[in-house]
């Protein structure tokens, strides 16, 4: 069953002309893991604050059509309410600490506290969550005094603990490593699984192909495509706009040009294109699969 | 003007030892990515090179000039630093005086100052944004402004920190095409960068370092395929580079090119 639905939903921010998302229609069922991508301006964050409430409720601007979250409609919400069902991590965390607790604990523990979540609990839920993300070394650093990307895992952490029913995250790991990317991703697969509907604005197609159930094409404020990891993300309707393209992807199409890629689909995981190439091997490489990027 | 860094120690007021004796040379007009996990030292060691940390052992010069004899200011007419988060470096109230700002500090005459300032915001495609404000621009933009400011100093070498994160696929291609431009004028570029893909795609030289130290160090093929020795920084070789030891190839490819060749020649054996 859709969570999520977004019906022709036109929206502008104020004092522009142009707007910037354009008759979306978006169905997201509960505990899918649904994938944004587009290039820089395409519309990526400002489709998370729509799902997040943050449009129009905070950045004021005109909307038309509906965007419904678990049964309430966006525009007749409040946004203190809208936030019991959805959690956003914004792109930059630096814009989402809240400047007033001075550790990583309290900072996480801010959100419970203004739903007024019982003390124990409140505990509870604040360490459990900085286990799963493996922060718990940091819960007594200030979090100014973090990198970029321990930042963003208490940015992560800190919505996780309110348990909503959507997880909306924008470029969640662009400022980690790869190893804090991989662990971010498989907390968010984890989350999906439990049953966290997940929306994630993300540039890393090769991490969205083993990850996500779903991507999203998002170009110029427009939904391009909507379907497979594998079908999207390899879609030569996707070239020429800005799009990432999965390097496996980009070497098998011109090998394909040169008689050298016999499938007729292409690679977007390390995994499809070992067995795409290795079978005009002799002797044939072992294509087994090691689930690597 | 060559780098030349002897046994390099630095400590942290709070006791954190972050660089535990580095030595290296890099000549004028290489081009460098240093790589390795979050905590390895990069930013440490690079933030030597224009005096913003001073060793506490060792030695680091920047051609004759050794780094302790000299200020930030001084140090900064030889080396330009862009900053891994723009919005730490930007303060003007347009991009046209913000990419002005370091040229004339280093006291370029005016017609000078006009000339790397238009040279700089054409290499990253902001020469019709001149009077806008740094902070109306997407963060993608403002790192570009980031970038112009450093390049319109003119200095010999430029160190970039994480240049691509955050950054959109038009984008990384932008600041790929800004390291050739510099290459091509015969700059020193050091990079540090998560993204090892863009890494092999744009350097020669490749030092993976951990725990305050240099792990290795090399020409990209040959540093990037040590796997072994890389995961212990945790640092996974490029995508066509796994491709490519997975298919049993002979050689270590580390682009497209240099995988379709290897890839061709073992399809004809």
């Amino acid at each position: 069953m859709a969570i999520v639905n977004l019906t022709n939903v036109t929206y502008k921010y104020p004092l522009t002309n142009e707007p910037v998302l354009k008759d979306i229609n978006l169905q997201v069922n509960e505990g899918e893991f649904v994938a944004v991508i587009g290039p820089n301006g395409a519309g990526k964050s400002t489709l998370c604050y729509t799902i997040a409430g943050f449009v129009p409720h905070f950045f004021k601007g005109e909307i038309t059509g509906t965007v419904k979250v678990a049964g309430n409609e966006s525009s007749k919400s409040n946004l203190h309410e809208w936030v019991l069902n959805v959690g956003l991590a914004f792109q930059n965390p630096f814009n989402q600490i809240s400047g007033a607790k001075y550790t990583v604990f309290e900072e996480i523990a801010f959100g419970l506290e203004n739903i007024g979540v019982p003390r124990e609990e409140m505990i509870q839920r604040v360490n459990d969550g900085m286990k799963l993300t493996g922060i718990r070394d940091l819960a007594d650093r200030s979090p100014y005094s973090l990198s970029g990307g321990q930042q963003q895992r208490v940015a992560l952490t800190s919505i996780l603990v309110m348990q909503p029913k959507v997880l909306v995250l924008d470029e969640p790991t662009s400022q980690m490593d790869p190893i804090g990317t991989r662990e971010v991703f498989g907390v968010i697969r984890t989350m999906a699984e439990r049953g966290m509907t997940v929306i994630m604005a993300e540039h890393k197609v090769e991490w969205i192909a083993n990850f996500a159930d779903r991507v999203v094409a998002l170009h110029e404020g427009q939904i391009l495509l909507d379907g497979k990891p594998g079908e999207v993300l390899t879609s030569e309707l996707l070239t020429g706009k800005g799009f990432g393209i999965s390097r496996y992807t980009s070497v098998a199409r011109r090998a394909k040009e040169l008689g050298l890629w016999r499938r007729d689909t292409l690679p977007v995981t390390l995994d499809e294109a070992v067995e795409g190439f290795a079978s005009a091997l002799t002797p044939s490489p072992s294509p087994k699969g090691r689930g690597e990027l | 003007m060559n780098i030349e860094i002897s046994n390099l120690h630095f400590s942290y007021p709070n006791g954190v030892q972050a660089l535990k004796g580095i030595s290296l040379e890099i000549n004028l007009g290489e081009q460098v990515a240093i790589v390795g996990q979050n905590g390895a030292g990069k930013t440490t060691l690079v933030k030597h090179l224009n005096g913003l940390l001073q060793p506490t052992s060792g030695n680091v010069k920047i051609g004759d000039w050794d780094t302790k004899q000299k200020s930030v200011a001084k140090l900064a007419r030889r080396v330009g630093y862009v900053f891994q988060n723009p919005d730490e470096q930007l303060f003007s109230k347009n991009v046209g005086t913000e990419v002005a700002f370091g040229p004339k500090n280093l006291g370029f005459s005016g017609e000078q100052v006009q000339r790397q300032v238009k040279d700089a915001l054409a290499m990253v495609e902001l020469s019709d944004k001149t009077e806008i404000n740094p902070y109306d621009l997407s963060p993608t933009w403002r790192k570009m402004v980031a970038l112009a400011s450093v390049i319109a100093m003119d200095t010999s070498i430029v160190v970039f920190d994480e240049p691509t994160t955050g950054q959109d696929a038009a984008s990384i291609a932008r600041i790929a095409n800004v390291i050739k431009v510099l290459r091509e004028r015969g700059k020193t570029v050091i990079t540090i960068t998560h993204d090892i893909d863009f890494c092999a795609e744009n350097f020669e030289r490749v030092i993976a370092m951990s725990q305050g130290q240099v792990l290795l160090d090399g020409k990209a093929n040959e540093v990037l395929g040590q796997d072994e020795i890389l995961a212990r920084t945790f640092v996974d070789p490029p995508q066509l580079t796994r491709l490519g030891k997975r298919l049993n190839l002979p050689v270590t490819v580390k682009n497209q090119d240099e995988f379709l060749q290897a890839y061709q020649a073992r399809t004809r054996s």
